[in-house]
């Protein structure tokens, strides 16, 4: 049994066999299996084996025409190297002798006969060195797990193990299987945090080193709400932690009976709650949770999901399937936001020095008009089914909010002229994510109908802090006084202007931040829809009175910790009374 | 038990690429049709010529010298056999 700590970001309990994603490299540590488990390490060695065959006679038997007899030969090579006695008995001999596990053993070997050809003079045979190192990858990915394109194939709960996920290989899970994340990197807001959060799975993320400790299979609890991860736990811990679970589900289930209720404080002020979301299945849980509508939903899935540009059709499908369930409540999409950590399959990556400086967001749809204008016609015409509102990301200077505008205008031109149907009053609103949008928010407020203050990226500019890089992490905070100032101004200028405003970063899924967020004004919050429950439940609980006062003390303080601190005794107390 | 022959035979390998991949699978799947036990030598260090990992370890370039040793009741074709086999008398494609 061992135990790590990192740092939870999504709260939960799961008790389940690891799978490793990612091994690329597969720089397969030197580890032991105990003496009785040989024969069955040998048998784990043998099977796969056979499932390497038989994926290599298979991929020989589908491709067979399109392949030339080249590859045709190593492929046959590859058959004849699994099929060989000789070299399978030589790596089981190395786990009897020395109990090592079977990855091991396989690496070690056949690395061997790697270094083996590599050193011959005559350059042909060094070449084969190529084979050997890809018959070993074979032979780990069946050892391992399963080859990352096959996440979505999973078919047994699973926890997911990897250095750090992808938004690619997060659109690929099967939710239905995988129980909790646990990463070596990332912080509270990492894309991985994110994702655990909406699919209401535990998750632990800046480990440092978790997939070289745990191997595919290990038996492993992941602690989302104490931020540990228990590698081969023993009887009496899981027994622990089953209990643990089970009295969450109750908690939950309690928290479910709000779903119902409004979210109003004591004093009858309505706050409204909407959901982010990412895919359209999370709508549902939206509305499951007691939301109100969507205050952000995230674009980003359908360029990452598919090895194409998404199509119009592409887009207005997703839409359609979104807003059908939502009768009049307010669904805001925002345009694409690629860029900086998210990428695209196909291409347009080219390596910036400072991708988070560089070409993201709103400054790459205005670069790639034709790309911008399919998402927004996508947008216009699903605005017939239902309340949308556009929103465009990272604006930092109002050239690119009129530069948008104006797209937006060319394209409805263009669908009136072609006699297609869409709202002519849909809402535009910009997110308020940089330092410099929050400082002439004033400007833009004369320009759109709302803003929505986007926490996440606006900490991360103000601050100067990578939000993903653990070793300056803990810098990273939105209680810093500078960016509750931005916050609170930006709040201002939307009420001045009598323009809607909402906030929709992380920050608003935290319940430690709701009263001081309502006592700075704000009357609308959109959250990870599973955190829609606690958010309420803090609401229903405290007055108006009672926020403003707190914001008003929050707002003095000239340190984040004491902020935090403060924040923090004043939901025990709150919670406390409701105990 | 009946009698147990023995062949051996030396060849040179005559692929310009040396007993690369496909020549060694070559090799492998000729020796591997024969009951007998087949043993190839390269000077002093000595494979089994029904394993390609052991066949191909032997790295052996051309004009290399081997030494093929087949024991069992068809030794004598097996030597044969294997023989074109290295010196390259099967086309190669």
């Amino acid at each position: 049994m061992e135990i790590l700590k990192g740092i939870g970001v999504s709260p939960g309990i799961a008790i389940c066999p690891a799978i490793i994603l990612e091994a690329e490299d597969y720089r397969i540590p030197q580890r032991f299996v105990v003496r009785k488990q040989v024969r069955a390490e040998i048998q784990r060695l043998r099977q796969a084996f056979l499932d390497a065959i038989e994926e290599v006679s298979q991929m020989q038997g589908t491709q067979a025409e399109i392949w030339d007899s080249r590859i045709k030969d190593i492929f046959a090579v590859h058959l004849h190297f699994l099929r060989d006695r000789s070299l399978r008995k030589k790596i089981a001999d190395l786990i009897s002798e020395n109990f090592y596990t079977a990855e091991y053993a396989v690496s070690h070997i056949l690395r061997d006969i790697a270094k083996h050809f590599s050193q011959a003079d005559d350059a042909y045979i060094s070449e084969r060195v190529h084979d050997i190192y890809d018959i070993e990858k074979r032979l780990l990915r069946h050892l391992i797990g399963k080859r990352q394109e096959e996440i979505s194939n999973f078919s047994e709960p699973m926890v997911i193990i990897s250095q750090d996920l992808t938004p690619t290989q997060t659109a690929s899970f099967n939710q239905h299987y995988v129980k909790g994340l646990a990463t070596d990197a990332g912080g509270r807001t990492s894309h991985t945090a994110i994702v655990a959060r909406s699919l209401g799975i535990p998750a632990v993320v800046g480990l440092g080193k978790i997939t070289q400790t745990v191997a595919s299979g290990d038996r492993v609890i992941i602690d989302g709400t104490q931020g540990t991860i228990i590698i081969n736990p023993d009887e009496s811990t899981i027994d622990d932690y089953k209990a643990m679970a089970e009295e969450m589900v109750e908690h939950e289930t309690a928290l479910g009976e709000l779903a119902s209720l409004d979210a109003k404080t004591t004093d009858g002020t309505k706050i409204d709650l909407l959901g982010n979301i990412e895919f359209p299945h999370e709508a549902d849980i939206t509305l499951k949770k007691g939301g109100d509508g969507i205050g952000l939903y995230r674009t980003e899935f359908l360029y990452l999901d598919i090895d194409h540009e998404p199509t119009e059709e592409d887009h207005f499908q997703a839409y359609k399937a979104t807003i059908e369930n939502f009768g009049d409540h307010p669904i805001t999409i925002r345009t694409l936001d690629l860029g900086a950590d998210k990428f695209t399959h196909y291409g347009h990556n080219i390596r910036e020095r400072n991708p988070f400086l560089g070409l993201r967001s709103i400054r790459y749809c205005l670069q790639h008009l034709h790309l911008f204008k399919t998402q927004i016609r996508a947008i216009l015409r699903a605005s017939v089914f239902g309340n949308i509102k556009i929103m465009f990301p990272l604006i930092t200077n109002i050239m690119e909010l009129r530069q948008a505008k104006w797209i937006v205008e060319d394209v409805k031109e263009d669908l009136e002229e072609e006699g297609i149907d869409f709202d002519h009053t849909m809402q535009i609103g910009v997110m308020i994510e940089t330092p410099a949008a929050a400082l002439i928010a004033d400007h833009l407020a004369n320009e759109v109908d709302f803003f929505s203050i986007g926490t996440n990226d606006l900490t991360q500019y103000t601050l100067a802090v990578d939000r993903v890089n653990e070793r300056v992490a803990s810098l990273y905070t939105p209680a810093h006084p500078a960016v509750l100032n931005l916050i609170r101004q930006t709040i201002q200028c939307a009420h001045r202007a009598k323009i809607d405003i909402s906030l929709c970063g992380e920050m608003a899924s935290d319940v430690e931040y709701a009263p001081l967020l309502i006592g700075l004004g704000l009357r609308t919050l959109s959250l990870s829809p599973p955190m829609i429950p606690e958010v309420k439940k803090v609401i229903r609980s405290i007055s108006l009175d009672e926020c403003n006062a707190i914001a008003r003390r929050a707002m003095e303080f000239d340190t984040s910790k004491q902020t935090i601190n403060y924040l923090r005794e004043e939901i025990r107390k709150i919670q406390d009374a409701e105990a | 038990m009946s009698q147990e022959l023995r062949e051996e035979r030396i060849v040179k390998v005559q692929h310009k690429d040396g007993l690369h991949m496909r020549p060694a699978m070559q090799f492998v799947d000729c020796a591997s049709q024969f009951g007998s036990k087949i043993n190839v030598y390269k000077e002093e260090q000595c494979v089994d010529g029904k394993s390609i990992m052991q066949m191909t370890m032997l790295a052996a370039s051309m004009g290399t010298q081997l030494t093929i040793i087949a024991e069992g009741k068809d030794a004598a074709e097996a030597v044969e056999a294997l023989s074109k086999v290295i010196e390259n008398e099967l086309d190669e494609v």
